[in-house]
């Protein structure tokens, strides 16, 4: 499948799906480079698994182009089954079998004679830490655990191309920092990983990132480049009274929105000159409060994004 | 297309009987269903009636109007409690419900066998659907032929008697070899179709679809350990029903268990199509038990096939139940063997792959 190593990994045009009047997913393009971690950013039900599980060949489009690993999916979905692996997004191996009967049955569906199994299965007991599980039934693993064998499984096949749907959603920040590791290290031996996720640390850690909502793609690139690209500013506000001056701030023009985080108040504006105002609105409430310019995150790529879109959508 | 691999379906097939193994209670079920129907169908749901309390008015007084009434008093359907000598008293009793029916024996009695008319008459509780099933069954009872083989040759006559009245040992002959048929259909269709829906009510489905597993590898896999497991059920109700009721198989057991094999295939058909029409494995159980009502009533098994209107027959022919119930009564009772029973067997095999052509038609839909 290597036989193109310049084409994207995946390549999808004017990727729709339905489900009856619900358009999931609306008019996708994306592109994938190889042999980087690329991630898919967006709130529960933004149509992520349904993409994932049209590019893996799972669930066919309503309308739209799909390539992957340059295969014509859903057409040439066997022959990719040989190539990818999916850790979805529920535990989808036996809970009444053994770690070590689950990963052999998966050996012996992906045709490995019994030599290359067992040595198969030891790296993986190695790289995933689960040698001493291994005769642990999967439905009495933790959720780290359980998480740990998913991947065992998904990467089984040696994927050149893997997809990971919300995989860190039932794990502890330790578990989920020590599985990013893990895929940083796939990625570094060739494979490439598309990762969906709600949590912005996890997409900060991405090679590169498309954010969806309501099925549609709102922006894409990487995090510095979406950080960049952003035509906004962020603004840090210090005050002991932040949700009044959150109300202070309702309507003010220039103002996109406004999060309240511990005791502070992160805004973001629409340039700079939207900086005197939103001080002097909020000292009528804190006159001690401290009104600065922030570095932007992406969480506010993600509201700016998330927010234009919506803005777009009442214009029409 | 990657085509079929004996190797995947292998690995498949391992992996439920592990699953199996570990699951007690289908295990149990495995083994105690047989036993259970066995013993409730031979001992307790004895549909041959028997003890019936019952008066004699004998008008007739004659030797062999005694002969008669001591016959059917031995053949046990009725317990003759009271002798009235008239037929008021008699109607007493019965108003009363000490008794539920009245035999009369006219005084014309011995008249009677020379010509047309009925010899006997039973009077009987007719608000009692049992007591009237149990004369109708008496009605049958072969009296001239009785007498008149007794003259001529008595072991002949006997042997009719025993073969109409002889509850004890009747009810659990007739009843195995359809039982057969109904416990492996109870335990055929539910547990392929659980065990089918499962694998995608657990989201297992998701990952398998995208390993090189196909439907027809991972179906087939699920379902070839049933097979296995309805021969060890029919061999485990063959051998309680030869030792607890003596049930005989007299025609040839490799037919036996032919039959069986088509029948359990035809079973799982039906399981794997239900599997693809329902969502749950409470549907599943639901849509079984839906599909086992029809074929336990109307495959001949609990009632006379003879005995039921013609569109009730039609549809029975439908139901591999009924062919099932007709292979086995002729193999293990009259000893006959597959090639007089083909025609059920087409009946089998045709339904057999009408069901797994519909099914197949609709796995191939992905996830969707
Ligand atoms: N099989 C389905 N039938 C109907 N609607 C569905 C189906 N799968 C997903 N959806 C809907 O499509 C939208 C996107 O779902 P999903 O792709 O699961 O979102 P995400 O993974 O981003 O949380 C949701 O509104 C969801 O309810
Ligand atoms: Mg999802």
């Amino acid at each position: 499948m290597s036989d193109n190593p310049g084409s994207p990994a995946i390549q999808t045009r004017g990727l729709t799906r339905r489900f009856g009047d619900l358009v999931a997913v609306d008019h996708l393009d994306l592109s994938v480079p190889r042999g980087q971690v690329y991630g898919f950013l967006g709130p529960n039900g933004c149509g992520k698994s349904t993409t994932i599980r049209m590019l893996c060949g799972l669930l066919l489009p309503s309308d739209g182009d799909i390539r992957v690993l340059d295969l014509d999916i859903p057409r040439q979905a066997e022959t990719l089954k040989q190539h990818i692996g999916y850790m979805t997004q529920s535990f989808s191996l036996y809970r009444d079998l053994s770690v070590r009967e689950n990963l052999e049955f998966v050996a012996r569906l992906f045709g490995l004679s019994r030599a290359r199994r067992r040595q198969r299965l030891d790296e993986l007991f190695q790289t995933y830490r689960l040698e001493a599980l291994s005769e642990q039934l999967a439905g009495t693993l933790s959720g780290g655990q359980r998480q740990r064998l998913a991947l065992a499984a998904a990467v089984l096949n040696e994927p050149e191309l893997l997809f990971l749907d919300e995989p860190t959603s039932a794990v502890d920040p330790q578990s989920r920092r020590d599985f990013w590791d893990v895929l940083f290290g796939l990625a570094d031996s060739g494979t490439t990983l598309l990762v969906s996720t709600h949590y912005m640390d996890e997409a900060e850690r991405c090679h590169r990132l498309a954010i969806l909502q309501q099925g549609e793609l709102v922006a894409e690139g990487s995090p510095d480049q979406l950080k960049q690209r952003m035509e906004a500013v962020s603004l840090l506000v210090e005050t002991d009274r932040p949700r009044r001056a959150q109300h202070a701030l309702d309507g003010l023009e220039g103002v996109r929105s406004c999060a309240q985080i511990g005791a502070t108040l992160r805004v973001l504006v629409d340039d700079e000159a939207a900086l005197a105002p939103v001080r002097q609105r909020v000292r009528t409430v804190d006159p001690d409060a401290g009104v600065n310019v922030t570095d932007v995150n992406l969480e506010d790529v993600f509201v700016a994004a998330t927010l234009a879109r919506a803005r777009h959508g009442e214009a029409q | 297309m990657i085509g079929f691999s004996p190797r995947r379906l292998w690995a498949v097939v391992t992996k439920e009987l592990r699953q199996l193994k570990r699951d007690r209670l289908t295990y149990a079920m495995i083994v105690g269903i047989p036993i259970m129907q066995l013993l409730l169908f031979g001992y307790a749901i004895n549909m041959d009636v028997r003890h019936l309390p019952a008066a004699v008015v004998d008008q007739a007084h004659s030797s062999r109007s005694r002969q008669v009434i001591d016959e059917l008093h031995q053949a046990r359907v009725f317990d003759f409690l009271h002798a009235p000598t008239t037929a008021d008293q008699a109607q007493r009793l019965l108003r009363a419900g000490d008794i539920k029916v009245i035999l009369v024996v006219p005084a014309d009695f011995e008249h009677r066998l020379t010509t047309d008319q009925p010899p006997l008459q039973l009077i009987v509780d007719g608000s009692d659907q049992v007591v009237q099933q149990a004369a109708r069954q008496l009605s049958q009872f072969p009296v001239r032929a009785y007498l008149n083989g007794q003259s001529l040759s008595p072991p002949a006559a006997q042997v009719a008697v025993v073969a109409y009245y002889n509850p004890d040992r009747e009810a659990p002959l007739n009843t195995v070899p359809g039982l057969i048929g109904v416990i492996l259909t109870m335990t055929m269709v539910m547990f392929t179709a659980i065990a089918l829906v499962r694998e995608r009510e657990h989201g297992n489905q998701e990952f398998l679809i995208t390993t090189p597993l196909s439907s027809a590898e991972l179906t087939l896999g699920k379902v070839l350990p049933f097979i296995a497991i309805g021969l060890i059920q029919t061999s485990l109700v063959l051998l309680l029903g030869k030792l607890i009721f003596q049930v005989p198989v007299r025609g040839p057991l490799l037919d036996l268990y032919l039959a069986a094999l088509v029948f359990i295939v035809a079973s799982l058909a039906l399981g794997i199509l239900i599997s693809t029409v329902v969502r749950s494995q409470f549907q599943a159980m639901q849509a079984a038990i839906f599909t086992f009502l029809p074929q336990i009533l109307l495959s001949g098994f609990m009632f006379p096939f003879e005995g039921m209107p013609r569109p009730a027959q039609w549809f029975a022919e439908i139901l591999p139940l009924t062919h099932f119930v007709r292979l086995s009564r002729g193999i293990m009772l009259r000893g006959a063997d597959l090639s007089s029973l083909w025609p059920e067997l087409l009946a089998l095999t045709v339904f057999s792959v009408v069901a797994l052509s519909v099914a197949i038609l609709r796995v191939n839909k992905r996830l969707d």
